[in-house]
């Protein structure tokens, strides 16, 4: 496959690997958080793990839309998808997640909700069109990467005023997660030990590289914006790693082929057009985030599925034995988890991060686990 | 299947009836009331394209001469795939394939297939006949006749156009003992081609999903290929087994939890078209775990290998038959991959759901 395969030139990654371990101080420890989901299922699927050296080592983020959506938020959808006026157009990785009492899309969908998977925001809006009889809701979750695409759609209802179509708005923002991982209890108490980001990859083609400079100038964390391909993860590692040995801290570019450091200003302008920044929003782990995700603006208020159905969002507690807040934070790895390949699989989720294949529990378990019952023969720490 | 329709036209003392409307005409739930007009719905379609000997006995049950020696097989498998056309097949060759394959998979030789077809009212005639038409050329391809069958027709909007199931017999071999729970450590894992074609083309061709390729579906009986491999490795072969819904990926882990054996794999060594290669990075998906309805794995002793793989690839259907792995002794009863990038990953069983009714 032209210009994919290409990035996943094995010859290749054994020689930055070589390199890397050549270059990487032995008298200490890389710790580097892959902010996306897409990294982290790019480094589990292709196996990266095994050929960085020991002492490098990577710590999965919270760049998983569908793993930081909250509890309370699902237990909306699923109401909404309970009013029988109501057709749910979702994506399908969130089918799955769990809502409070073990309630998910899947079931409701069982139970006779008309809950539809869609591939994209525009397949909502035709379900909306030809079924005017039907109230669609379009269940928008995801970073700056999505948003464009709920925006598009934003404008299509515009034009075409549609009555009957209306967005349930999830779209956040990532610098403030990266914010957030930064400021946290656990940062304030030096238990969030990173030496740097490799920064996102489609997120950044939208919002470019400019929005990461704080991380390198208040924070002193080097961060490599770096592309989803296993050979782009390689490269940015190497270039994470020559940065903290040259005691530099700067936003580094690995994935020139797509991303600028203004980013996508079409994108941003229509992004601009239809959102506006919530005060505050919760994100499972990171619990309240300031500016941390979008609303609708007042002017589009009639597409909002939260005014237009008076919905009223109640936090929802996590099963407390689950441990995805402290894996998103960066504090803590999937096999620390009790529930981790024990109750918890991706057949039977009880946290959002073993139902994406970019969450980190369900890419460790489906891609990486053989290596945790290694460890544990070899009778190594399996927490780091 | 008891009604001969030319005897029903020529007797003086029963009404003539008009040919079933093959252009425009739609299934009515009278076709399925038991009455006149499901006799002709099955004179006119269906007696034609399944032809054969058994059938024209007209009985509710066809009575077979009993094979000698050897064990019987038997398998049954529903088919609501969507849509029913789909490039490279129909539900109908799907139907016989499918059950086909099962009953090779134990090394058997398939002789009989029965189909039971529940229809949805409304359902245009001519696709109907097209669908049995295409199911009596798989039969007669493959040597494996439909000797009885059933037809029902259910209101509209209580099922999707049309369901089919087939059960299928065979034969198998004295001495030949193939079995899911044979696997041992050292045994060889064959793979007879490329992997996601079925799959990925029925998401071609799917409404909202439509995207255009030049792949085409595997669906294929391979009972040749079987005997072939038989031939060539007889009591040599452990296992043998089609990695339809879940894909490569899952068949290796039912290997591997009933043999109570691990697996490990090269990526490199199992052969993706580039086109379904391409359509599932646009998708997302993992080409291990995308269905197909022309391929089989086979576990055989390593000493035998070569020779069975050297059997396959002068066979149509195995021209790309590999050794992709191997079994392993592991607790653990993970399949492993060796991945093209040069690290190691599970292969695991796909969790949720991929792509409903794919076959």
């Amino acid at each position: 496959m032209k210009y994919v395969d290409e990035y996943r030139d094995g010859a290749l990654a054994r020689g930055i690997a070589a390199t890397i371990s050549a270059e990487a101080d032995p008298a200490r420890t890389y710790r580097f958080m892959e902010f996306c989901g897409g990294h982290t299922h790019a480094i589990a699927r292709y196996g990266l793990e095994d050929l960085l050296p020991a002492n490098v080592q990577m710590i999965h983020g919270p760049g998983c839309p569908v793993c930081v959506l909250p509890i309370g938020r699902m237990d909306d959808a699923i109401k909404l998808a309970e009013n029988p006026k109501i057709t749910l157009c979702t994506y399908g990785d969130l089918m799955r997640v769990p809502g409070s009492n073990g309630a998910s899309l899947q079931k409701a969908k069982a139970h006779g909700c008309d809950i539809r998977m869609v591939y994209s925001t525009l397949d909502a809006l035709a379900i909306a069109e030809a079924e005017p009889d039907r109230e669609v809701v379009f269940f928008a979750i995801g970073f700056e990467t999505t948003t464009p695409p709920t925006a598009v759609a934003l404008q299509i209802a515009a034009r075409k005023e549609l009555t009957n179509f209306s967005i349930f708005c999830n779209h956040v923002l990532t610098p403030s997660a990266i914010r957030a991982i930064m400021t946290s209890e656990e940062a304030k108490r030096g238990e969030v030990m990173l030496d740097g980001f490799v920064g996102p990859s489609h997120v950044s083609t939208v919002i470019g590289t400019d929005p990461y400079e704080f991380c390198s100038e208040e924070f002193g964390k080097p961060v490599v914006i770096a592309g989803f391909e296993p050979l782009d993860v390689m490269q940015s590692i190497l270039m994470l790693v020559r940065q903290v040995n040259d005691g530099r801290a700067v936003v580094e570019n690995q994935y020139i082929r797509a991303v600028t450091p203004e980013g996508n200003r079409k994108a941003q302008a229509l992004v601009e057009e239809f959102f506006e920044l919530r005060p505050s929003f919760e994100w499972r782990g990171l619990g309240q985030v300031p500016m941390s995700a979008l609303r609708l603006r007042q002017t589009f208020a009639h597409f909002d599925a939260e005014l237009k159905f008076g919905m009223v969002t109640v936090a929802a507690a996590d099963n407390p034995a689950c441990e995805c807040g402290a894996i998103l934070r960066g504090v803590k790895r999937p096999e620390d988890c009790k529930l981790f390949g024990t109750v918890c699989t991706p057949e039977n989720p009880m946290g959002s991060c073993m139902v994406s294949s970019e969450g980190s529990c369900a890419a460790h378990w489906t891609f990486g686990r053989f290596r945790t019952f290694a460890r544990a023969r070899s009778g190594e720490r399996r927490s780091a | 299947m008891t009604i001969d329709i030319e005897q029903t036209n020529k007797t003086p003392s029963r009404p003539r009836h008009r040919k079933l409307d093959l252009k425009n005409g739609r299934v009515e739930l009278t076709h399925g009331a038991g009455g006149r007009a499901m006799a002709q719905l099955i004179a006119d379609i269906f007696a034609p394209a399944f032809d054969n000997a058994f059938l024209a006995q007209h009985n509710d049950q066809a009575a077979l001469p009993m094979p000698k020696g050897g064990r019987l097989v038997m398998t049954t498998d529903g088919y609501v795939v969507s849509p029913l056309f789909f490039p490279g097949g129909d539900i109908g060759s799907l139907a016989v394939h499918g059950t086909v394959n099962d009953i090779a998979m134990s090394g058997a030789t398939p002789l009989y297939l029965s189909a039971s077809w529940v229809i949805e009212e409304g359902f245009p005639l001519a696709d109907l006949d097209r669908l049995a038409r295409s199911m009596g050329e798989a039969s007669r391809a493959a040597g494996v006749p439909v000797v009885t069958g059933d037809t029902k027709v259910v209101e509209r909007g209580k099922a999707d156009g049309v369901f089919i199931t087939t059960a299928g017999v065979g034969v198998v071999a004295p001495g030949l003992d193939l079995s899911g729970d044979r696997a041992r450590p050292g045994d060889a894992v064959v793979l007879s081609g490329s992997i996601g074609d079925h799959g990925v083309a029925i998401m071609s061709s799917r409404e909202n999903l439509e995207f255009e390729t030049a792949i085409v579906s595997d669906s294929a009986a391979l009972h040749g290929l079987v005997a072939d491999m038989v031939a060539a490795a007889g009591p040599h072969l452990k296992l043998m087994r089609d990695p339809t819904r879940g894909g490569l990926a899952a068949t290796l882990n039912e290997v591997a939890d009933q043999s109570g054996v691990g697996i490990t794999i090269a990526e490199d060594a199992i052969p993706v078209k580039p086109e379904v290669a391409a359509a599932c990075e646009l998708l997302g998906l993992d080409p291990l775990n995308v269905a197909n309805e022309g391929k089989l794995i086979a576990v055989v002793e390593a000493s035998h290998a070569d020779a069975l793989v050297a059997a396959m690839r002068a066979h149509p259907l195995g021209r790309e038959a590999a050794v992709i792995g191997h079994a392993v002794a592991d607790e653990h009863r993970f399949v492993q991959m060796t991945t093209a990038f040069g690290g190691g990953r599970i292969v695991d069983w796909l969790a949720g759901e991929q792509l409903p009714r794919i076959c």
